[in-house]
């Protein structure tokens, strides 16, 4: 029997932060989360202007209730009032995680403690982190969970939850979990953002479109692939509404959210560029011109070749955010650098350790640069590169001071060595030796 | 000394390493898509899918095996931080 979705009791004028009730956004289907008003930094890497809020949930079935994630630890009084305005202790049945950070999982100890009967679930990635988290102690090592992945599911009674795997949005161990008779998707993190508002609802809240598309850009981004693979399993779902772990709960038009995730994740460039070529970007900083012409020759050598799509870029003429959008898209990336000081200089460094919301994995990496006397720049930059998971296949090269029209020649070389990297490499395997990797 | 070759299907490469090379140290260096944790056979996020070559690594250990069956390994998954490679495999991300 299909149950009723539309029933929303008490969303007229919801105000959550005068009272500490559940809010009962679907039938049977109540939040009992927390907000969040003061915080201005999450996760050292996000910045939000009003705060965010831990959304919870509650749902009732004939044959028991499920909690689905709880409160950052702070917040567990607030989350526990909430809950006890809807359902008992031992009524619990299952405590469903739908990934494990302590943002959701800070009132989990307590919440066991108090229904120890319940049962949790989480993902199959999950069960390692689940027991960091929870330190049992060897005495106390009997809390039973259950693992589970795409198309389990568990039943309430005339409510059944059924599990996504939806892994790396944005730890190893997310899920998403789906009220599959009222079409409600309990995404976690995936379609949250950091904005508090005690009106609960997206089509009542105030403006939070920045909000929502700034954290995409902070969480989700580097895990592009794997947003697409969750969409694979979220599209095909009639979907009623949205419920994630933080902001406003999306009842209004869900699919404008999870069209907007497709949208994002999708190479804006990708059109503009001919697919089968590779692209090689070239950045680099010079104060008297030596490294600009190295940098000249070396995009000259790369384009020789022809199949690779080469730019150069001057990095004192642009802005960190722009290059990292582009380096998403690169396949190849060289760094020309002087050495100053004994290191490569710091516009250089800004860009290589403003990287961390793109996936660079397997991307091919080079450096060159002039240098006076003891040249320690490229070394550095390669280093930093493999850091970064880059593959370095063709060792830097350096040019002591004012490079010679030899020495361009050796550029122009290495320029055409970079692309033939770029454009081998693929369809035929090519072996390599261990020994040439480091 | 004796030498194998890896494939890392996610990124079409094949290397030549040296017998008894752990999968983690070459993959990583050439950037396959297999991820890390803890690097200690405990989180089982570098688990990786062997298509070829299987009895070509060392045998997984009682630990290896017990962080394979808690994250449901299906049969040919082992972790890229524990495996040696001792002759011709091919693998990718599980
Ligand atoms: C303030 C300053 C510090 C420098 N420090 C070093 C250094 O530590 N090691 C080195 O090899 N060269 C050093 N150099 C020399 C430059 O690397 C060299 O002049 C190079 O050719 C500059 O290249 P560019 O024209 O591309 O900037 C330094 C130069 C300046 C002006
Ligand atoms: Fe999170
Ligand atoms: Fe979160």
């Amino acid at each position: 029997m299909p149950l009723d979705v539309e029933a929303r009791p008490a969303t007229e004028g919801v105000d959550v932060s005068r009272h500490r009730e559940s809010v009962e956004i679907a039938t049977g289907v109540h939040w009992i989360g927390a907000l969040d008003p003061t915080l201005r930094t999450f996760d050292i890497i996000l910045r939000t202007a009003n705060g965010t809020t831990y959304n919870a949930y509650a749902i009732r079935g004939s044959q028991g209730v499920a909690i689905v994630d709880t409160v950052k630890i702070e917040f567990s009084s607030e989350f526990f009032a909430r809950l006890e305005t809807v359902a008992r202790y031992d009524e619990i049945r299952a405590i469903v995680l739908n990934h494990l950070e302590p943002d959701h999982t800070g009132a989990l100890p307590e919440l066991m403690r108090r229904a120890p009967q319940a049962r949790l679930y989480v993902s199959t990635r999950a069960t390692s982190m689940l027991k960091a988290l929870l330190k049992p102690k060897e005495e106390e090592r009997r809390f039973v969970y259950t693992t589970v992945g795409t198309g389990d599911e568990i039943s309430l009674g005339e409510r059944t939850l059924r599990f996504l795997h939806t892994p790396f949005l944005h730890w190893p161990d997310t899920q998403c979990t789906y009220l599959v008779e009222q079409q409600v998707l309990f995404s976690g993190d995936v379609f949250g953002c950091h904005y508090c508002d005690s009106r609960l609802f997206n089509d009542r809240v105030g403006e939070f479109r920045f909000s929502f598309d700034y954290y995409y850009a902070h969480i989700m981004r580097p895990f592009k692939q794997h947003v697409m693979d969750a969409l694979k399993l979220i599209e095909p779902l009639s979907i009623k509404m949205v419920a994630p772990a933080h902001g406003p709960i999306l009842r209004d038009r869900p699919r404008r959210y999870i069209t907007h995730y497709r949208e994002l994740s999708t190479s804006s460039l990708a059109g503009a560029i001919c697919n089968k070529e590779k692209t090689l970007i070239i950045f680099y900083m010079s104060s008297y011109g030596n490294t600009a012409r190295m940098a000249e020759a070396v995009c000259a050598g790369a384009e020789e070749r022809g199949g690779v799509r080469v730019s150069l870029y001057d990095l004192e003429g642009g802005e960190i955010e722009p290059f990292v959008d582009l380096i998403e898209e690169a396949d190849a990336l060289a760094f020309g650098s002087p050495t100053i000081n004994g290191d490569a200089v710091k516009p250089v460094w800004d860009l290589l350790s403003s990287l961390a919301v793109v996936n660079l994995k397997g991307k091919i990496g080079a450096a060159f640069g002039s240098y006076g006397w003891s040249g320690e720049a490229v070394r550095m930059i390669e280093d930093r590169m493999r850091g970064l998971k880059m593959r370095i296949p063709i060792s830097g090269l350096r040019v002591k001071l004012i490079p010679t029209d030899e020495e361009l020649e050796a550029c122009r070389d290495f320029g055409c060595r970079l692309s033939d990297a770029l454009s081998g490499g693929k369809n035929e395997p090519a072996v390599i030796d261990f020994a040439d990797l480091a | 000394m004796p030498k194998a070759k890896i494939t890392f299907e996610d990124v079409e490469q094949t290397v030549n390493v040296p017998a008894g090379t752990r999968i983690i140290e070459v993959s990583e260096k050439i950037g396959a898509g297999i991820i890390y944790g803890c690097r200690e056979g405990d989180c089982g996020t570098c688990m990786m899918h062997v298509t070829e070559g299987w009895n070509n690594l060392t045998e997984p250990s009682v630990l290896e095996e017990k962080i394979l069956r808690e994250n449901m390994a299906s049969r040919h998954d082992r972790l890229a931080c524990q495996a040696q490679i001792l002759g011709n495999c091919k693998v990718k991300p599980a």
